[in-house]
């Protein structure tokens, strides 16, 4: 397979799939880290994780055209704009999720699932009528969408850069906001004894509504930044479901240092084996591997307390 | 399969001195879609509307068909819900608006089209359930839809069941040949062989990388690729062959292999969400498709698709299939200025669109040629109709039930339509059982 | 829980008979052959709720992968149908004939080795069973024997159910890929396809499935059943009481396998096809949705959601097809929210005591498995 290159060109192409796989490890983590606050610090499976991150991409989709309508002078800098409207408008529908339905059901973990499991086959039909049944294309600035020539061979897109930058800035605000803040304490104190927490005066329902509310807006933000990379339709949300949970699973449910470092292993595993392998064959091994590891080790790689 | 009627013959009563038929039906129907004036100019060439009193009711229905003495009905099923509805959503709206115009020009042998629509909500068992319910339940003439490979597979079988007439609009892999479909979409040697040649004569392209989503119609066209190209373009060669699973979002991995391998041309059949995904990765890594370096040319991308990927994303690229919506003649300009009317001024009109909306016109051109609504008088009239009056230009249909039709290569611009940079001299034939190619 | 030894109280005696009725007797003379085809697929789906019930309601074991059963069943049917239909008359066409179309269209030229067995009615109707069994039980020895459940379990099977539908799409020379194994025809020589072969398919179907029900019945009323219910309520105190719960576990999950298992076969026989769009994530979990709409407590419960969550979306997809997946979603949020016990909760709770009542009698044991508390 290689022997046809030169060995400058073969680094390039290492280095080139070197990032390739950085930047899927980053997506691994934009889409993780707000199901891993939820599904971690609260036990609830929110089934409509992907749901909200299109949400995310829908707002940036309006605001794409808002800004090309009426501002187009401020059209390269709206992606900003749009991520934090994006936080915000996820983030409070997950603040009203939390208050109509899950506050209910935090003694039945499993039954959350069906619960949101409903909530996203609604949402997706309020984008499908709202929006239509087509993907909608969100206008990317120029700037975004070029790549950058490093040497001349190897070529690093610039979207990568940003969805990079963007999950570091993420991973590290959440961990600020979990273990520097009064919140995080709180979150965490909830976490370990939910009626030891309340007794000394944490106000665990708006703690936990706060959690999901920040968790569901994170999940915002990703959906936001997809809209560089993925397409942006009523059901693309499914398309992101499964990897996003086994990330968070894999990782060990209650520690987010778990979460990045499975979605660090995954994305490398993926990558590498698509390179030498074809595709289909690539996302099947990967899989496996993740479910063979958890099957030896189901506590995932790093967790803080062994199973149930 | 019944041997071509000639449809002279079949033609019965007071139109049958009227030739070439079809030309007139086109005539008529610009003339009910430009209105008063020219409508009265236009009739004077027209046949009148056909009466339904000439056509009694129990002699054009023997077979128990929903035809009463003003109306006939027909099913539309296609997934309105589900992640095809993205695709099939266009073919909807193709359908529902030709037989608004049938309809608007005084129906089928005087009766009024009336359609059902059901959902197969991108479910294969349910497009079974609901094609059977269309034929079963509600005794529907004929119907108009299925989108995937899969759904037509799973309906198919009821189809031939229980006699029914499906008119099927997707360009797809051949191998098939059904006494109850009509394919008016392209099957595969129609759509890719064409377009191959072109882009090794006029690109002089040698090496070919060959990507697809992971499902029967790209692998199957890749099989097609791959065969013409290794024997019968002179020195091609086929560098790389690559398939991702329905709805894969990361394709930074292959693009690379792409650079290793540097191929003249990226032959890509990615579909759905994976499509903009891809054109989105390809253009952020660096590939500037209007450099053609390589070439990117596809067979999976219509101006539906551009929609979700952006016209800036793709521009450069190019397409291969049978109809695009920049097409300049007649018939087309008033195609899309009808579409737009009835569903919006920001709508696009892809291939799949426009053959869906050949069913209805070629099925009322069946029914009048066979003066029946039986589906075993309508599948004899079959072979051999044709229409001038299509948007794509002229057509006619073939007797193993594909359509003979005029492929065209594309040039993706930024504003999400295609300019037509070749088309074949004639029509091409197809040949869903190609030898040499298996 | 139960207060009941015998085998069948009197009210599920009455339970039975109700749903007896309603499966032979109503339905058939209410419907058409379409419509009691449909209900006949539905019914399909119920083998795999009253799985379900036993792993789930009574074993607190929530699988997402039941479809990778109800698939691999329909599947190993599926194949022999398949060799049936593809006789070298049929496939003449084909550049290979007597293999089936799918291969020929994927360059094969010969049938694989391990499609050769299903050329046997008796190994294939095994396979309908062992198979999913099989697969069950070494996904139940990894996971329980290393005590993975509750959520950690669910998701894992969900990733089992991904991983099954991309293989079974990428191989499809050797599976059918995407289409899935169509165009079914004859079973030892007897047409599947016509109005009279439903019919009987329907009732063969109806039998086999009172066949699972008296096996969950028998199941839920032994020992074993108490030991899961309590396993399912404090699972350390049964560990302590010198039981081996994986070993339960992982018995209960391969019965819930089986029953699938045999659910897929007879969808396939009733459908006509078999394809991976049942095993995926989806109608995994639309399963768990039909037990849990049912009352994932009841057996009988289990039957009823199947019948009626399918029959509300084949009925919301006719009449508002562009609205049909709200009520849906609406149906899911309210059966957990206000009624977790399912239709049978609410048979308990409102139905059963003015039964009772009208008929001046106790109301202690009614429907079968409704119980007061809600799971978990």
């Amino acid at each position: 397979m290689f022997s046809d290159y030169s060995m400058s060109e073969l680094g390039a192409i290492f280095a080139m799939q070197g990032f390739a796989g950085l930047i899927l490890f980053s997506v691994f983590v934009l889409m993780a880290l707000g199901l891993a606050i939820i599904f971690g610090q609260m036990g609830v499976i929110n089934m409509a994780h992907g749901e909200f991150m299109i949400l995310g991409a829908y707002v940036t989709y309006l605001m794409s055209n808002l800004f090309s309508a009426y501002m187009p002078g401020l059209f390269s800098a709206y992606f900003f704009v749009a991520m934090i409207l994006a936080f915000i408008a996820s983030g409070a529908l997950g603040l009203l999720v939390e208050w109509a339905m899950i506050r209910h059901l935090y003694k039945r973990p499993l039954d959350t699932l069906l619960a949101t499991w409903g909530l996203s086959l609604i949402l997706q039909q309020i984008y499908r009528s709202v929006f239509g049944a087509r993907e909608v294309g969100v206008t990317i600035p120029d700037w975004m969408m070029g790549s950058m020539p490093v040497t001349d061979l190897i070529e690093v897109p610039i979207n990568g850069i940003f969805v990079m930058v963007l999950a570091v800035s993420i991973s590290i605000a959440v961990y600020v906001l979990m273990f520097k803040s009064t919140w995080g304490r709180q979150v965490r104190a909830i976490n370990q004894n939910r009626v030891m927490a309340g007794a000394v005066g944490i106000n665990t329902e708006w703690t936990d509504r706060l959690t999901f509310g920040i968790g569901c807006g994170v999940a915002g933000v990703a959906g936001s930044a997809f809209t560089m990379i993925g397409s942006t339709g009523p059901t693309a949300g499914q398309l992101y479901i499964v990897d996003t949970f086994l990330v968070v699973v894999f990782g060990g449910a209650a520690s987010l240092l778990g979460t990045i470092a499975s979605a660090f292993s995954i994305s490398q595993a993926q990558s590498i084996m698509e390179f030498f392998l074809s595709g289909s064959m690539a996302k099947v091994l990967t899989l496996l591997t993740i479910v063979g590891i958890l099957m030896i080790r189901p506590q995932g790689l790093f967790a803080l307390k062994l199973r149930k | 399969m019944s041997p071509g009627v000639n449809f002279d013959e079949v033609l019965g009563g007071d139109m049958s001195n009227k030739k070439p038929t079809n030309l007139n039906n086109g005539v008529s129907r610009r003339a009910v879609l430009a209105g008063g004036a020219a409508a009265l100019t236009a009739s004077l060439f027209t046949p009148k509307a056909l009466r339904a009193a000439d056509y009694p009711t129990a002699e054009v229905n023997t077979t128990g068909l929903a035809v009463t003495d003003d109306t006939v009905t027909i099913g539309i099923l296609h997934s309105i819900t589900g992640t095809m509805a993205i695709s099939e959503t266009g073919s909807v709206q193709a359908e529902k608006l030709a037989i608004e115009q049938i309809n608007a020009q005084g129906g089928i042998l005087g009766r009024k089209i009336e359609y059902i629509q059901e959902d197969g909500a991108s479910d294969w068992p349910t497009f079974a359930e609901k094609a059977k319910k269309l034929l079963v339940n509600d005794k529907v003439a004929s119907v108009m839809g299925c989108w995937t490979s899969a759904s037509r597979k799973a309906v198919l079988p009821v189809f031939e069941q229980y006699n029914g007439f499906l008119y099927y609009p997707t360009f797809y892999e051949g191998l098939e040949e059904s006494p109850n479909v009509i394919y008016t979409g392209q099957e595969a040697t129609q759509q890719i062989i064409a377009g191959l040649d072109w882009v090794a004569k006029e690109k002089g392209a040698k090496s070919f990388y060959l990507l697809g989503s992971d499902y029967i119609w790209p692998r199957t066209s890749n099989k097609i690729a791959r065969k013409h190209i290794e024997n019968f373009l002179d020195g091609a060669k086929v560098v790389g062959e690559e398939y991702y699973p329905l709805g894969h979002t990361q394709f930074n991995s292959v693009i690379n292999k792409i650079r290793l391998k540097k191929p003249d041309v990226i032959y890509a059949i990615v579909v759905g969400g994976s499509n903009v995904a891809f054109y989105k990765q390809l253009k952020a890594a660096g590939i500037d498709m209007t450099k053609e370096d390589p070439i990117v040319l596809t067979i999976s991308v219509t101006e539906d698709e551009i929609r979700g990927i952006g016209g800036e994303n793709i521009e450069g690229a190019y397409a291969c299939m049978k109809y695009f919506q920049s097409l300049t003649n007649d018939n087309n300009i008033e195609f899309v200025k009808a579409f737009k009317e009835m569903w919006g001024d920001d709508m696009v009109i892809g291939d799949v669109t426009q053959a869906a909306y050949l069913g209805p016109w070629l099925w009322k051109a069946a029914v009048e040629a066979a003066g029946s609504f039986d589906v075993d008088k309508v599948r004899a009239a079959t072979p051999g109709i044709e229409l001038t009056s299509a948007p794509e230009g002229y057509v006619k249909v073939h007797e193993n039930h594909h359509l003979w039709s005029k492929t065209r290569v594309g040039l993706a611009k930024a504003d999400g339509q295609y300019d037509v940079v070749f088309e074949t001299a004639d029509l091409v034939e197809p040949d869903p059982f190609p030898e040499g190619y298996q | 829980m139960e207060t009941s030894n015998r085998f069948l109280s009197r009210s599920e005696i009455i339970g039975f008979a109700v749903l007896a009725a309603v499966i032979f007797i109503v339905l058939p003379v209410a419907l058409d052959t379409f419509r009691l085809n449909l209900f006949g697929k539905y019914l399909t789906y119920a083998f795999v709720a009253v799985g379900l019930v036993l792993c789930w309601g009574a074993g607190g074991i929530l699988s997402l992968g039941q479809g990778v059963f109800f698939g691999l069943g329909g599947y190993c049917m599926a194949m022999f149908l398949k060799l049936e239909a593809s006789t070298p008359e049929n496939t003449a066409i084909q550049s290979t004939p007597g293999i089936p179309d799918f291969m020929d269209w994927n360059q094969l030229t010969a049938l694989p080795a391990w499609w050769q067995p299903f050329n046997s009615l008796a190994f294939a109707l095994l396979a309908v069973v062992a198979v999913p069994v099989i697969f069950a039980f070494i996904i139940g020895v990894a996971m329980f024997t290393r005590r993975v459940g509750g959520v950690y379990f669910a998701i894992i099977t969900q990733a089992f159910a991904a991983i099954l539908t991309i293989l079974i799409i990428g191989q499809q020379g050797y599976t059918g890929g995407v289409n899935g194994i169509t165009d079914l025809r004859t079973l030892l020589g007897w047409d599947i396809r016509t109005d009279e072969a439903k019919e009987i398919l329907y009732y063969v179907n109806g039998v086999l499935l009172f066949a699972v029900l008296f096996a969950a019945q028998y199941v839920r009323k032994s020992k074993l059943g108490r030991l899961l219910i309590a396993m399912r309520d404090q699972e350390d105190r049964v560990r302590f009481s010198g039981y081996n719960v994986a070993n339960f576990k992982i018995f209960v999950f391969c019965l819930g396998a089986a029953f699938a298992g045999i659910g897929g076969a007879m969808f396939t026989l009733q459908v006509g096809f078999m394809s991976p769009t049942l095993v995926g994530i989806v109608p995994s979990i639309e399963m768990v949705i039909f037990c849990a709409v049912g009352g994932r407590l009841s057996i009988l419960g289990a039957v009823y959601g199947a019948l009626v969550v399918n029959w509300a979306k084949t009925t919301f997809s006719e009449s508002f097809p562009e609205l049909w997946l709200l009520g849906l979603g609406g149906l899911f949020i309210a059966v957990v929210m206000a009624f977790p016990n399912g239709l049978a909760g609410v048979y308990a709770e409102h139905v059963a005591p003015r039964i009772a009542k009208l008929f001046n009698k106790s109301a202690g044991d009614d429907m079968p498995g409704a119980a007061k508390t809600p799971a978990e």
